[in-house]
């Protein structure tokens, strides 16, 4: 191997004397660059995270409305599609422009994982690429302009292949993420780690709960948003067809999906207990595992006296979730040295807003079930209001919910393999800086516009996204492409 | 060295090589378009011109995400030493590419207040292209290396030399792009785009020549490389079949030929790659880490390579598809939005 060969640039900029580049264990106390690097990733990963989970979603919604509209001929469920696709645009160029960044920070801030994991992780993300990322981007070109430019059910179809593009993506990154959480399939050789076993790498423990967990909160967090759409316009009078088809359809996917996140969730929390317990006693703000833990609805975690201040709880009921059993026990934080103890206050927060929320949700979905079981589900402006303010909720969850994961995993960036603060490149801390900085303004005056554009489009509405096309629509059935392509070459062949 | 262990990285690097040639292609036409938009002040020149690349820019950019996904995955340790090495073009790259890429979107829904959109899109497509320069020129300068990982400072790409092929690089793309808009539209648009084709061709025949002159003469590696004497009678072909190229697509865009200037264009482009890595075979951080020594576990490699055999035929095919329905001129005034 090449490792010690000491090489300086063949031209350009002379030698220069060595930096005092130390060792790794000489640089601990300098965390500076790593500390900002993952302030980078986290920044960068929470903006990107809300593009793809609105796109999943979108497009499965997209995709089914064109289904149902190839099935049916009404000519409502094409003029949503198009609505929704318009806005599906928006959100899918800054989920391809944001991600880009992520793939590429693994290399500029994170080298140092990027050999130690690279021949397990990089793979995963390599099949994202060829199975996802082509599919979606090369389809998208046809379902965003073709509609007067090929067949109907190719249109469709084309849908179909984004939307099952997107699902291919959370798969592939999700598995990529999970073999980080729960190592499996693998062998550690002078800390790089092997493949041995894809396919245990791939199904690694935690990874079909997170996948199943994530696609529901990427569902559910789009048909809230669909929901909260389609409860303004009834509320304002606009679009009385268009918008009850979406209430409806939202509202049916929150009623069914809000329970099942619950059960997932739960089910994802038995999983994380018996593989990362440590964090799970950050989510619990549990400290001793001697004793049954009661399930905190508030508290300010102290993690110097390793106690909680200012509890509100109830005796023995996360024992009772966790382990089944009034008096279960499981680990507290006093059970692991503090070195290997995750930050117990974000975590357990977060999880709160998360799960808050997803209770939040099960009740919306329960008044509206009802309110449609009743036949005035469409006339409730109290309901209405409720929905129309509650497009948000999802999102919020999502992050939530991700910050419960990733913090949870501190202080490790691959569960017992490698640490975080020896993940980060040997790059000086100005450069991070300097970039963290470049990326904050970027991403802040993208996508705020970006937001804002898209509700410049929900407030135009599906209608006006027929009735008036941007100027210069090509009103090209395939026959008149071919006869415009047939004349280019004629043309051509007599130039 | 057993068999595999020679020849999976040796495939790999024509992998990498094959993705990276497609996106300094294919994105090279569509940064070159932005690039452009500078010369076509006209509101609905602009569209008509962006409605060339609008199903097509996204996939194209993927081609950026295999290369340097699939750097990582192959070579995990080139990928470490270059992105550091290169932090700051690589970290403008990206946001620039988040500029001109939202700009295909946003331009649409902001109308009649786009200007702002022009800038970031023309804007961002240039800058892009320069550090995408810079960070070629980064790396064929050499970087600092020290126990497998990079061990320079964060300004040691800035140098003469790729302030130099950045600009290389720009009027590159722009030369890709005016030959893709004579292609694709019709007008004024075709019409300026064949005027500014030919200056910009005359550029870049310029910037190839004094790259030729200049890496030899830095760095007596590629000197030795291009002119020892056998190898020197196979290398020669390269400079002759760019000036063929070169002659192919003056003559193209003088003649109002539609498809002639934009192959020759990019067989041009391709000319000057193969170029390059003739100079820096086998290395892939020249010249410190060849394919070999910076091969993930073939294990990985090997993993990987089925899944690039059985999809890339397909994402060919489906892109080229792509490429088929919209296949034709966009007419002035009109487009697909
Ligand atoms: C659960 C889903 C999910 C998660 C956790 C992530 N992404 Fe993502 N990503 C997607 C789901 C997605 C998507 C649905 O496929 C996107 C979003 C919207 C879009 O346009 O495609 C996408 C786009 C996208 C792109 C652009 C693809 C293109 O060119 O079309 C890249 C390079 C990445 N992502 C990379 C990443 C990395 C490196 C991540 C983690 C660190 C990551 N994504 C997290
Ligand atoms: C998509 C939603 C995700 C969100 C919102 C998210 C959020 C976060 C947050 C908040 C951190 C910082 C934690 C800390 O430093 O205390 C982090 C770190 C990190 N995550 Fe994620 N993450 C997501 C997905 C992923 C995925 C899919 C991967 C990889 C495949 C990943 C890999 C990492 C890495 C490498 C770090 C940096 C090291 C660190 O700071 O711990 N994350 N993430
Ligand atoms: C309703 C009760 C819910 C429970 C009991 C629950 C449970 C959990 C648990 C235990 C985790 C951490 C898993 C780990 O890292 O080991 C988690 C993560 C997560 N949750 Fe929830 N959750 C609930 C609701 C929701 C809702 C409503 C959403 C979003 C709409 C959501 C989105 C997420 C996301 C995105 C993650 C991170 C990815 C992952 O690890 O799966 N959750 N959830």
């Amino acid at each position: 191997m090449g490792t010690a060969r000491h090489l300086v640039p063949e031209f350009g900029n002379p030698p220069r004397p060595p930096r005092g580049c130390a060792p790794r264990e000489a640089r601990m106390g300098e965390l500076d660059a790593v500390f900002l690097a993952r302030i980078q990733f986290a920044f960068t990963i929470s903006f990107h995270i809300v593009f793809p989970a609105f796109t999943i979603g979108l497009a499965a919604y997209v995709a089914t409305l064109e289904i149902l509209w190839l099935r049916t001929g009404k000519d409502h469920f094409a003029r949503l599609a198009r609505f929704w696709t318009k806005i599906f645009a928006v959100a899918f160029a800054m989920g391809v422009v944001s991600g880009i960044m992520m793939s590429y920070q693994f290399g500029t801030n994170w080298s140092r994982f990027s050999v130690a994991i690279g021949n397990v992780v990089g793979p995963l993300i390599g099949y994202e690429v060829l199975t996802a990322f082509f599919l979606e981007a090369t389809f998208l070109g046809i379902l965003l302009f073709g509609w007067h430019r090929v067949p109907r059910w190719l249109h469709v179809t084309a849908a179909i292949l984004v939307a099952v593009g997107t699902s291919l993506s959370a798969f592939w990154i999700l598995a990529a993420n999970s073999w980080m959480h729960t190592p499996a399939g693998h062998v550690v050789r002078d800390g790089i780690a092997h493949p041995v076993d894809w396919m245990a790498i791939i199904f690694n423990p935690s990874f079909p709960y997170r996948f199943v967990h994530m696609l529901t909160a990427c569902y559910l967090t789009t048909s809230l948003v669909v929901l909260a759409v389609g409860a303004r316009y009834l509320l304002a009078g606009r679009f009385a067809e268009e918008a009850r088809t979406m209430v409806r359809m939202g509202l049916g996917m929150v009623v069914a999906l809000a329970p099942l996140q619950l059960l997932f969730g739960d089910l994802h929390g038995l999983n994380t207990a018996k593989h990362q317990p440590a964090k799970v006693a950050a989510m619990e703000a549990h400290w001793d595992g001697s004793r049954p833990a009661p399930l905190v609805l508030f508290a300010w975690p102290d993690e110097a006296g390793e106690r909680n201040v200012a509890e509100v709880s109830i005796p023995r009921l996360a024992s009772l979730i966790i382990t089944h059993r009034l008096d279960g026990l499981f680990p507290g934080l006093k059970d692991f040295p503090r070195d290997e103890r995750p930050p117990v206050a974000p975590v357990f927060f977060s999880f709160r807003v998360m799960v808050g929320l997803g209770m939040a949700m099960i009740a919306l979905g329960l008044a509206g079930a009802w309110l449609w079981w009743k036949r005035r589900v469409f006339h409730t402006r109290w309901f209405l209001r409720l929905s129309a303010h509650a497009w948000w909720t999802g999102f919020v969850a999502i992050l939530a919910g991700w910050m419960v994961t990733e913090i949870g995993r501190q202080p490790w960036i691959a569960w017992g393999i490698l640490r975080t603060r020896d993940a980060a490149s040997p790059v000086e801390t100005e450069a991070v800086a300097l970039s963290l900085a470049l990326i904050v303004v970027t991403y802040t005056v993208v996508f705020s516009v970006g937001v804002w554009y898209i509700r410049k489009l929900m407030r135009k509405g599906p209608v006006a996204a027929l009735l008036e096309p941007p100027k210069g629509v090509a009103n090209r059935p395939l026959s008149a492409a071919q006869r415009a392509a047939a004349e280019a070459g004629t043309r051509e062949a007599r130039a | 060295m057993s068999e595999l262990d020679f020849s999976l990285p040796v495939v790999w690097a024509l992998v990498i090589g094959v993705a990276v040639a497609l996106y300094v292609v294919l994105d090279g036409f569509d940064l070159g378009i932005g690039i452009l938009f500078p010369f076509f002040p006209r509101e609905h020149d602009r569209d008509q011109m962006m409605n060339t690349v609008a199903p097509f820019w996204d996939g194209n950019e993927t081609w950026l995400v295999l290369g340097g996904g699939g750097l990582w995955v192959a070579f995990p340790k080139a990928f470490a030493i270059i992105m550091p090495a290169l932090y700051l073009p690589v970290i403008v790259l990206l946001l620039a590419l988040i500029f001109r890429g939202v700009a295909f979107e946003f331009r649409w829904v902001a109308k009649p207040h786009h200007r702002w959109w022009d800038l970031a899109f023309s804007g961002g497509s240039t800058l892009a292209a320069f550090a995408q320069g810079l960070v070629l020129g980064g790396l064929l300068q050499g970087i600092e290396v020290r126990n497998g990982e990079f061990a320079g400072g964060p300004l040691d790409w800035l140098t003469p030399f790729s302030l130099f092929t950045g600009c290389a690089l720009v009027v590159g793309y722009a030369l890709i792009g005016a030959t893709w808009l004579a292609m694709k539209t019709d007008g004024d648009v075709e019409a300026r785009s064949r005027r500014l084709g030919v200056g910009l061709l005359a550029g870049l025949l310029g910037a190839i020549a004094i790259v030729s002159v200049w890496t030899p003469l830095a760095v007596p590696r590629i000197a030795e490389r291009w002119f020892a004497m056998p190898a020197f009678l196979w290398l020669a072909p390269v400079p002759v079949a760019t000036a063929i190229a070169a002659a192919a697509c003056w003559h193209g865009l003088r003649k109002r030929r539609h498809l002639m200037p934009f192959v020759a264009s990019v067989a041009l482009f391709l000319l000057a790659y193969v170029g390059l890595v003739i100079s820096n075979v086998p290395y892939l951080v020249p010249p410190v880490l060849d394919v070999w020594q910076a091969a993930a576990d073939p294990k990985s490699q090997m993993f990987m390579l089925v899944g690039v055999l059985v999809l890339l035929p397909i994402i060919l095919a489906y892109t080229a598809f792509n490429y088929w329905v919209f296949r034709g001129k966009v007419k002035a005034g009109e487009g697909y939005h």
